[in-house]
């Protein structure tokens, strides 16, 4: 389903290579997770392959089942079906929450060459959604993550998520700044939508989301590269020994 | 001596051949008052420090610049939906015809031209005496100009509760009409009233309104001023509040190649409130100044000012706000903040924030910003699948949100917002 090869990034303003080589293939119905210490180029990746400014490719390539995402724009590479749930979720004054949801849902369907969702169809969806989450009218009806708590904009994420029903997820530390009740709640959320057809990719620097949604493969990330790949157990193993270890054993 | 000469030659040329209006004993001396006024201060000119960034050679010119009609027949009449009282004006003149009855209850509505005919009548005690007030420390010569020269407009004395606003409806059907409209509104204590305008007016509109906001009472304002591109307006809004009393305006302004509107504000009384805010938008050809001058002269009193700007292909905004507080007038809440959002590297927008503070105890504070669409948001937007144009859309609404949520009314704010979407939408790119 995602397939990065040999991927090569440098920062575009600065002379600073983030991403040397990346290789990682997530297949659908799969969750894979990468791990790594900060500045390992985690969250770089997910900018990338989501179509923000500011990185240069150099090299390699990443596509979505088939479809080359690098030359496409952001709002493209989410009609094609990728998601990418923020770290720090934007606040975004003025604009109501359901307004938002609903323009995405809806230009995404257009782009796809689908009908529109209806408004009265959007709004049972969206409830439904929201209540599994935990996310109350009150929620829906404000301005996009103003005022909301670190783990209110975590499960806004994972709401949004649920409403574009993506091919691919992209999961971007969701656990930080989370209390264990809230990262549970999120997790659940990630949970329910898993199934077959949807690939996940979830990037985190703690074992400890991983116990809640439990990977199939884990990738350790360090200084631009995967540089271990194994099961769930790699991700106990970095927890005890932490990321030290595991880099001189591979260097 | 050349420039005593210059502002004989600008006042003059204007004056050159105008009449006063025929009027009762009370109103013609207000009329000579206000005559007197504009030979005293003279007319507006560029070298004013209080039109630095606002030419007004347009608006003083004896002959009107001409302005084409525009047909704005693709958006649904303004206010529509509102269950209130419409006046007409057309370039400048009332239209019976085309108004509802004057008749409203709680309120009694007169036209200037038929109550300034009248021996006796309660505008005397405000027609252009608020204007006057106004004219320090600032010169406003515009407005005495209206006082002076203005036949027409209304006169609203509101008793009570009005059972529902009055839409002022301004329509130009003359490419070259030059129209002045002098209002009045007179709450009693405890009176309340929406007034709602909307149009172009004319080719050149120069408009005054006094408000006397009595004890406890309340006045609503929501503007805005149709779509003309070459129209040219200069408006005044003078308001004085006692005790305990609500003023609440906005103004959309959306395409005008020269608005200039300023807005007076004195709060008398204790516990008073005052807010003042305005939307702006504007697309090439457009000049548009916000001037406010809020004087707190009591205790307790809370202002705000807020103004928003978006402006794309060299247009210009402007925004000259002052809160001034009286020796006196303790805790005193003032704020103020003016903010463009420029959409290209051509639009300008120039401010001037001023805060004048004679008491101890009060909270003042005041900000200014310019500004392009944040490049976070963006790719957030964007990244949900959102188109460029789209997601640029809804963050310009985003930006001018703190203005228009200061329209209290539900209704009436999301057809502000309705309006705004649109003017975007027509300029998607």
């Amino acid at each position: 389903m995602l397939e990065i090869k040999n991927l090569h990034v440098d920062l575009e303003d600065e002379d600073k290579t983030i991403l040397k080589g990346v290789d990682l293939t997530v297949e659908a119905g799969k969750v894979h997770a990468i791990m790594g210490p900060n500045g390992s180029g985690k969250s770089t990746l997910s900018y990338v392959l989501s179509g923000r400014d500011g990185y240069k490719v150099t090299q390699g390539s990443a596509t979505l089942d088939g479809v080359d995402l690098l030359d496409l724009e952001p709002e493209e590479r989410a009609a094609q079906g990728l998601f990418l749930a923020f770290q720090y979720p934007v606040e975004i004054p003025g604009v109501g929450n359901l307004t938002f949801l609903r323009t995405a849902v809806n230009a995404q369907r257009k782009a796809r060459g689908e009908e529109e969702m209806s408004a009265a169809d959007f709004l049972k969806e969206v409830r439904e959604k929201a209540k599994t989450l935990k996310i109350d009218a009150d929620m829906l009806k404000r301005p996009v993550n103003v005022g909301f708590s670190g783990g209110e904009k975590k499960r806004n994420e994972i709401l949004q998520m649920a409403m574009l029903a993506p091919k691919m997820c992209i999961l971007d530390e969701t656990d930080s700044g989370l209390d264990v009740d809230a990262m549970k709640l999120v997790a659940d959320g990630v949970n329910a939508l898993r199934q077959d057809g949807r690939g996940f990719l979830v990037i985190t620097h703690y074992q400890r989301l991983l116990d809640h949604i439990k990977p199939d493969v884990v990738h350790i990330m360090s200084e631009g590269r995967i540089i271990k790949t194994g099961g769930p157990e790699l991700a106990l193993e970095v927890e005890k020994n932490g990321y030290e270890d595991l880099k001189s054993e591979v260097a | 001596m050349a420039v005593a000469q210059a502002k004989e030659t600008v006042t003059e040329a204007r004056l050159a051949g105008v009449h006063l209006p025929e009027g009762a004993g009370w109103i013609t001396a207000a009329r000579e008052g206000a005559l007197a006024r504009v030979r005293a201060l003279g007319l507006p000119e560029r070298r004013h420090e209080y039109w630095k960034f606002t030419r007004p050679d347009s608006l003083t010119a004896p002959a009107v610049p001409q302005a084409a009609l525009y047909d704005d027949s693709d958006e649904p009449e303004m206010f529509g939906d509102v269950d209130r009282l419409r006046l007409v004006f057309v370039d400048g003149v009332f239209d019976p015809q085309a108004s509802d009855e004057l008749a409203l209850e709680a309120v009694r509505v007169e036209r200037l031209s038929e109550a300034g005919q009248r021996d006796i009548h309660w505008a005397r005690d405000l027609y252009g005496v608020l204007e006057e007030r106004g004219q320090t420390p600032v010169p406003r010569t515009l407005a005495a100009l209206n006082t002076a020269l203005a036949s027409d407009g209304m006169l609203i004395h509101v008793t009570g509760r009005a059972a529902k606003p009055i839409n002022l409806i301004y329509v130009h059907k003359s490419d070259s009409s030059d129209a002045m409209l002098h209002h009045l509104v007179k709450l009693d204590p405890g009176a309340e009233l929406t007034v709602l305008e909307d149009g172009p007016a004319a080719a050149r509109f120069n408009k005054v309104m006094e408000v006397e906001v009595g004890d406890g009472a309340t006045f609503h304002h929501l503007r805005t001023q149709g779509r003309d591109h070459e129209r040219r307006a200069a408006t005044h809004v003078f308001a004085r509040l006692g005790a305990q009393s609500v003023f609440k305006s906005f103004t959309m302004t959306a395409n005008g190649v020269m608005t200039r509107n300023e807005c007076v504000i004195e709060l008398t009384g204790d516990d008073a409130i005052a807010h003042v805010a305005g939307a702006a938008m504007g697309d090439g050809d457009f000049h548009q100044d916000d001037t406010v001058f809020v004087t707190h002269d009591a205790e307790r009193c809370e202002s705000r000012q807020v103004f928003k700007k978006v402006l794309r292909n060299g247009a210009v905004g402007v925004f000259q706000g002052k809160i001034l507080v009286k020796p006196g007038a303790q805790k005193t809440d003032g704020y103020q903040i003016s903010q463009s959002l420029l959409l290209d590297e051509d639009s300008e927008f120039l401010a001037k924030p001023e805060l004048e503070i004679y008491a101890d105890d009060v909270a003042c504070s005041h900000g200014s910003t310019s500004g392009a669409i944040d490049e976070d948001a963006l790719y957030y937007l964007r990244a949900r699948g959102i188109p460029k144009p789209i997601a640029t859309d809804l963050l310009t609404l985003s930006f001018l949100a703190e203005a228009v949520e200061e329209i209290e009314d539900e209704g009436l704010r999301d057809e502000i917002n309705t309006r705004l979407a649109s003017w975007l939408e027509r300029r998607r790119s």
